[in-house]
């Protein structure tokens, strides 16, 4: 009766206890996720658009958009994205994970609503400054360019913003464990996204170093040197990249276990490779200036190497760990027929446990490998700044981050608004039809990359140019614009199923004490979800395999990356001139 | 008990068989790729330059112009056409929107490009081959090229240098 005895003790009309999950949550912190929530889903509306218009640009066929517009509509794109549907979905999880997930309190309500104020005025000033054309040129604007002051002034405000909400995380989990709350260990969920929010307070810190000094150039005040810049910006650029890589393997174990009940197969593992995220924390961002002039060999080797893969073995680890867990929780169902009965058997058709495949997936074949090759030093000069680069980060952070992002939101955002997901046939749907037309999309532009197409650029063959190039026209960079184009329009469809679902849930969606979101794999425990069916521990002294479906796939895994690796090695030796 | 709920209070386990099993193949691919780059570096063909230098731009574009007068060899489309020095050197400059001098090279024989910017950031993406660098004011990237294939390679401008970037190009010619 521990629920019904915290739960005196937490009198007044603060509290009630989710039916679903059995979490006791703290009711103002309720409105204050949707309010994240919201300024995430309009970023993402918004900058869905700008892509639409930007890749039918690309595709010759239609060539919608004149240069300025084009140039405009990148860098507003960029920003939108990559930082405000990103970082406001981030702090709607923080302030999830920091209260509900560990059945606390927000301690500093008004705090907060003033953080997440601070961050939406950001938000309106920079997109506003963007959108005016006083900042086309790109959200990284590399010295001797500059945007307009109120470009940075709003990123610095959303930042602060951020910063505030990342250690108001931080403290939120430290009271907890403090007085009590949580009395052992943090739940692995929360554990991923205390890292997160860690890599986050050194990464926005990090960015303060570097856009304060641009704003003070943007006002003529000082002059910046290039190469500094960039290494500032970067340490900002790529930290970003991993809280993005930390919240995301963060909503795969919660993914998991709502849709299957799968509970980690070993924790201490498990947060083993979470803190091999932060050892690496001040690493990789050199895989940004690896053709840059100004750095030496090995500066650049280890750097980008995360000091010799740290990181990459953490993710290596989760790798094995997410869908082990998955195949135990699966097996437990009784899903034992040979090596993959489990995975047939998986709930494909619930939007979570979906979104976690599309994403597992295609951050692991796509995302991962592909940056792995082009953080090798030597491989980095037939990609960078090529399409390529796009192709790869939009495999990591939308086909990845975006996805899981989306997959958690069908649960949150009806749980924390107590209201039914509307359109769940849709829902159903949404993750193929974005996964797959982010496929196609990603595709295209790794083709065209590889053909020598340049990133930020109005027109990829450069008919423009005095000096025509013609390699840059041929047959097959049509093809690889066309699937840009239509890979582009598929995407924007299942992102626009993603902005219909949520918004008519928020709206319309009807009210109720057990929203309905699905089939979980969860029931209502004392306090929090537990497994609806018993699932027995990962025997860690068997002498068998236990999880030999993951076992196999995890070594196709490998199989594949030193398959890619070997492919992009023998690509360097082909181009035959002696570089150095 | 999941993710989304506290573990026991002690929840360090073993390391079960399929684990330790991943676990080691993960760290050995770790250790190569990291181990290759040095590996490459050292005895690979293709090297990433890494020399480089500091100079005002002002004097990087006088040191360009002062080449490109005395080894200038015709011109095309208003961009002149240099070869390498005698000690096989050649200066390579990007600024808004095209870059200069035309190189003409022969296969076979190494050329030091001294390359750098005269305004903003650019990036050299030599095509076909798809070799690519970033181009710094104030920064000489000394990048040195040894063709094996003659030709006319085509060079794009691939950062983002202002509302001209798209009709940014350069050349280069390998000649026997
Ligand atoms: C429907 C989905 C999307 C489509 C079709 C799309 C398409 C594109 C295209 C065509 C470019 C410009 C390429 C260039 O000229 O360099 C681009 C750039 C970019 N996209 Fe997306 N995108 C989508 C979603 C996203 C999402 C969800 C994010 C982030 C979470 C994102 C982050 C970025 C970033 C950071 C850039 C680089 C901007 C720059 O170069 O400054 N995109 N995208
Ligand atoms: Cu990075
Ligand atoms: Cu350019």
């Amino acid at each position: 009766m521990a629920t019904a005895r915290a739960l005196l003790d937490r009198p007044g009309a603060f509290w009630r206890v989710c039916q679903v999950t059995g979490y006791q949550v703290f009711t103002p912190v309720q409105r204050l996720i949707v309010f994240n929530a919201v300024g995430a889903v309009l970023s993402l509306t918004l900058g869905g658009i700008l892509a639409l218009l930007m890749a039918l640009t690309r595709w010759e066929a239609v060539a919608l958009l004149p240069p300025e517009l084009y140039y405009r509509f990148t860098s507003a794109h960029g920003v939108l994205m990559l930082v405000f549907w990103i970082v406001f979905f981030e702090i709607a999880a923080l302030l999830f994970g920091g209260t509900i997930l560990i059945n606390a309190k927000l301690k500093g309500v008004r705090f907060a609503w003033t953080y997440s104020g601070l961050m939406a005025v950001g938000a309106v000033v920079t997109t506003a400054t963007t959108l005016s054309g006083h900042a086309n040129n790109m959200f990284t604007a590399y010295p001797p360019l500059v945007n307009h002051p109120m470009f940075y002034v709003g990123i610095l405000l959303f930042a602060v913003g951020a910063l505030c909400g990342s250690c108001h995380f931080v403290y939120q989990v430290w009271t907890a464990r403090r007085e009590g709350v949580v009395a052992g260990p943090l739940p692995l969920v929360v554990y991923a996204l205390l890292t997160a929010a860690i890599i986050a307070i050194w990464t926005l810190l990090h960015g303060a170093v570097a856009y304060v000094p641009a704003l003070l150039q943007s006002l003529g005040l000082i002059t910046l040197d290039p190469a500094v810049y960039r290494t500032l910006f970067w340490g900002f650029g790529h930290g970003a990249q991993q809280i993005n890589l930390a919240a995301m393997v963060a909503c795969w174990y919660a993914l998991a276990a709502i849709t299957t009940g799968a509970r980690p197969v070993n924790e201490g593992l498990s947060r083993f490779a979470f803190v091999l995220y932060l050892v690496g924390i001040n690493m990789g961002s050199m895989h940004h200036l690896l053709v840059d002039p100004g750095i030496g060999m090995h500066a650049r080797i280890i750097n980008t190497s995360y000091f010799m893969y740290a990181a990459l073995l953490g993710s290596l680890i989760h790798a094995f760990s997410i869908p082990a867990a998955l195949e135990t929780a699966q097996r437990a169902r009784g899903h034992t027929r040979g090596l993959f009965g489990w995975l047939k058997a998986g709930p494909w058709k619930e939007p979570g446990f979906a979104a976690l495949m599309v994403s597992f997936i295609g951050f692991g074949f796509i995302a991962g490998v592909s940056g792995v090759l082009m953080g090798t030093m030597q491989l980095n000069m037939l990609i960078h700044n090529t399409l390529f680069v796009v192709g790869h980060f939009h495999a990591t952070v939308v086909l990845g981050t975006t996805v899981a992002f989306m997959g958690l939101a069908y649960y949150v955002v009806p749980l924390v608004m107590q209201r039914d997901l509307s359109f769940l046939g849709l829902a159903r749907w949404q993750p193929y039809v974005y996964g797959g037309g982010l496929l196609v999309l990603i595709g295209g532009l790794m083709l065209a990359g590889k053909l020598g197409a340049s990133r930020r650029s109005w027109d990829a063959s450069y008919s423009l140019a005095p000096l025509q190039v013609e390699s840059l026209s041929t047959p097959l960079m049509t093809f690889a614009n066309t699937l840009i184009g239509i890979g582009a329009i598929l995407a924007v469809i299942g992102g626009a199923m993603f902005v219909l679902i949520m918004v008519a849930t928020v709206f319309l969606g009807r009210r109720s004490e057990r929203p309905a979101v699905g089939t979980l794999g969860i029931l209502a425990g004392r306090d929090g979800p537990e497994s609806d069916v018993a699932i027995p521990e990962f025997d860690h002294d068997a002498t068998r395999f236990q999880a030999p479906g993951t076992t196999t796939l995890v070594f196709v895994f490998l199989v594949w990356f030193v398959a890619m690796f070997a492919w992009a090695s023998v690509n360097l030796a082909r181009v035959g001139w002696g570089v150095g | 008990m999941s993710a989304l709920t506290a573990p026991p209070r002690r929840y360090l386990a073993r390391i079960g068989r399929d684990e330790r099993v991943w676990l080691a193949f993960a760290v050995v691919w770790c250790l190569f790729l990291f181990a290759i780059m040095y590996v490459w570096q050292f005895y690979g063909a293709q090297r990433t330059p890494i020399e480089s230098y500091r100079i005002e731009p002002a004097e990087f574009r006088a040191l360009t112009q002062d080449y490109i007068a005395e080894y200038r060899i015709g011109e095309v489309s208003g961009v002149p056409i240099t070869v390498p020095t005698e000690d096989g050197e050649a200066f390579l400059a990007a600024r808004a929107f095209v870059f200069e001098p035309v190189l003409q090279l022969k296969r076979g024989e190494s050329v030091r490009i001294y390359l750098s910017s005269y305004d903003f950031q650019h990036g050299m993406s030599i095509q076909p081959l798809n070799l690519n660098f970033q181009v710094l004011p104030g920064y000489v990237y000394v990048v040195n090229l040894t063709p094996t294939t003659t030709g006319e390679f085509g060079i794009v401008c691939n950062e983002y240098c202002g509302l001209g970037h798209h009709a940014m190009s350069g050349r280069i010619i390998v000649t026997d």
